[in-house]
């Protein structure tokens, strides 16, 4: 009895998942497998996804693993997209080796991939829409050399070192700082994980060692978030923090003045472009090889200008 | 309801291996409902491909949580399995690709580096008496940091050994069989299952795992050396994650240092599913099995369907539950 219920119970069950999804054959699908789903940055790219979605007519979804570091689940969620037959993919490769034999399948079967976010070290990809990291983080180098007066000692609180945008980002900065600026000094690079406790901590520590520190680096949203609060604990007030990206949190410490200004990335037009090429992808149509999603530098001054606002997410 | 009515109420081992056979029905019922419900719901579910896709999927986690039931059967909890993999992948790394060192010697350093991680775990709960939560949580941030320390946190890739590839991703059985491109790291999976359901019910270290889960002070009274058995057990399910490295660095041609954490949590789910209770004493391979070919048709089911992905989570975390109840009704009944 008990038996039978549980079988009419879990038939019930997917009756009711299997009413609540359209019947999509017709309609031209393209999921989008990105590194992460539940970070307000890819809630970003995502609903440029859905807003490009819903201009070109096309069905998109959009998944990623819980953690950066679970590569395995990406590819299972990779192997799933491919089940349902799109007509092209959008990928955010964790690991690119270890994506290249379903890509290649994908390839195989026509799909085109459009690679998104940091790309995919490979020929598979149609087109990538990314930011230009490097590029970006010598902005900040640039920004924090104004600000500090060109001179004296500053640090780094970056997400990892192993990710693509945390090399590109730490190689952008330091690089800048050691071409155009000899007068500062690089005491440290340190890896929170992105995590805002561990990155606090961090930068206690650097604060401790260093008292006559004048910027800190925050590489990416957790980081730069995890600086404001370490210099807050230690009433550390004449430091220059910058910061990356956005987020409620990193928006009111650059309106209270806690952060000078942070990089923004333009995760919106990350998602959107990435549809849009696919679009054209599939139609046949010519895509450029890179498309550089773009990046700004908004701190007090032009962080309600209707252009930056736009890039900016909560 | 009448033939549980006709099941003597005091738990003769015959009405436990009745039930226990029910509760795998109960289980296999569910899972080909799930199968049955997807195809129905879409055409893209019922493919080879995505067949093969979701077996893939289920290879890595249905290898951990046939460790993770070993321990559960003496009573204990391993929390330890994921990192323990990771690690496993990591020495694999070292001996193939720093050291340059043939296949083989990979594949037995890996399992060799999980036997002994489990024989530690093993020791540090029969030993030094430390509960098996404690000292296999101590396990799994230790192993975890080994892995970042010896990797120097980074990706440690198999492109130096040509065919390492192929140990979770090359089918042997579809070069026999080519219609069945069934990967190695599947077949790896199921072998892994008859070994082990065979230790547990053919042989003495079996039959010591299943009593040190139901009574084990009778049976130290009774002078048996379990300090001995609950090591070998530990040390057998360290072993058995080491294999599990050995798939997911073939599959991802990569040991990924920070990956591990949370996998432990999937791997205990697929056993709890399964039926194998958490208090010891009781489970089978088979129905952890079965529990880990839910997790994953359940989620590629879900994906195949395009339901968001906050709703998978809430979904597969009610299929936990609802699992564990059905468990809990039908012992309340013996």
């Amino acid at each position: 009895m008990l038996n039978r219920r549980t079988i009419l119970g879990a038939i019930g069950a997917l009756a009711m998942l299997g009413a609540a999804v359209p019947a999509s054959a017709q309609e031209t699908y393209i999921p989008l497998i990105s590194k992460g789903f539940q970070h307000q940055f890819w809630q970003a790219v995502k609903a440029g996804a859905d807003k490009a979605a819903a201009e070109f007519g096309v069905t998109v979804t959009f998944e990623g693993p819980d953690t950066e570091a679970q590569v395995d689940r990406q590819i299972d969620m990779l192997a799933a997209a491919l089940a349902k037959n799109p007509q092209a993919i959008g990928f955010a490769a964790l690991d690119s080796q270890a994506a290249i034999p379903l890509l290649r399948k994908a390839q195989e079967a026509g799909i085109p991939v459009i690679a998104f976010d940091s790309g995919v070290d490979s020929d598979i990809p149609v087109a990538t829409a990314s930011t230009d990291n490097l590029a970006a983080a010598a902005l900040a180098a640039d920004k924090m050399a104004e600000l500090i007066g060109g001179e004296g000692k500053v640090a780094l609180v970056v997400h990892d070192q192993t990710s693509r945008t945390g090399i590109d980002r730490r190689d952008g900065f330091v690089n800048r700082v050691e071409e155009a600026y000899p007068n500062i000094e690089i005491v440290t690079v340190q890896y929170g994980g992105g995590d805002h406790l561990q990155s606090t901590e961090i930068t206690k520590s650097i604060l401790q060692a260093n008292p006559d520190l004048k910027g800190i680096f925050g590489a990416n949203e957790g980081s730069a978030i995890g600086v404001v609060n370490g210099a807050r604990e230690l009433g550390k007030t004449d430091l220059v923090i910058i910061g990356y990206d956005s987020g409620a949190q990193q928006k009111q410490a650059i309106r209270d003045g806690l952060m000078a200004g942070a990089i923004t990335q333009n995760p919106v037009g990350i998602g959107y472009e990435t549809v849009a090429a696919a679009v054209k992808a599939i139609k046949g149509e010519e895509v450029p090889a890179a498309i550089d999603t773009g990046f700004y530098w908004y701190d007090k001054s032009n962080i309600d200008d209707p252009e930056i606002a736009a890039v900016l997410y909560d | 309801m009448t033939t549980e009515a006709a099941t003597p109420a005091a738990p003769s081992p015959a009405a436990a291996r009745l039930s226990g056979a029910h509760h795998r029905l109960l289980a296999f019922a569910s899972l080909i409902v799930l199968v049955l419900g997807f195809s129905l719901a879409s055409p893209n579910f019922m493919q080879t491909s995505n067949i093969i896709a979701i077996l893939q999927a289920t290879s890595v986690n249905g290898v951990l949580a046939i460790a993770a039931t070993l321990v559960i059967i003496t009573g204990g909890i391993d929390l330890s399995v994921g990192t323990l993999m990771t690690f496993c992948a990591v020495i694999c790394g070292v001996v193939l690709t720093y050291w340059g060192l043939p296949l083989p010697l990979g594949v037995l350093g890996a399992i060799l580096a999980g036997a002994a991680a489990g024989f530690c775990s093993g020791t540090f709960v029969a030993k030094l008496k430390v509960p098996p939560f404690i000292a296999t949580l101590g396990m799994m941030l230790i192993l975890k940091g080994l892995s970042l320390v010896i990797s120097g946190t980074r990706p440690i890739y198999f492109n130096d050994t040509p065919g390492f590839t192929e140990i979770a991703q090359g089918s042997i059985v579809g070069v026999l069989i080519p219609s069945v491109p069934l990967p190695n790291g599947v077949l790896i999976l199921f072998l892994v299952a008859i070994a082990v359901s065979f230790i547990l019910s053919k042989t003495a270290l079996g039959r010591y795992t299943f009593a040190l889960g139901s009574n084990e002070e009778a049976v130290r009274l009774s002078g048996v050396n379990t300090d001995r058995w609950k090591i070998a057990v530990y040390t057998l399910a360290g072993s058995i994650c080491g294999i599990a490295g050995l798939l997911i660095a073939s599959r991802l041609n990569s040991a990924q240092p920070a990956l591990g954490q949370g996998y432990e949590l999937d791997a205990i789910a697929a056993v709890v599913i399964g039926g194998t209770s958490l208090s010891g004493g009781r489970g089978t391979v088979l129905g952890t099995l079965i529990g880990a070919l839910i997790m994953s048709v359940l989620l590629n089911g879900l994906r195949i369907l395009s339901v968001a992905q906050e709703w998978q989570t809430v979904v597969t975390g009610s299929i936990i539950i609802l699992a564990v109840y059905i468990d809990m009704l039908r012992r309340r009944k013996l």
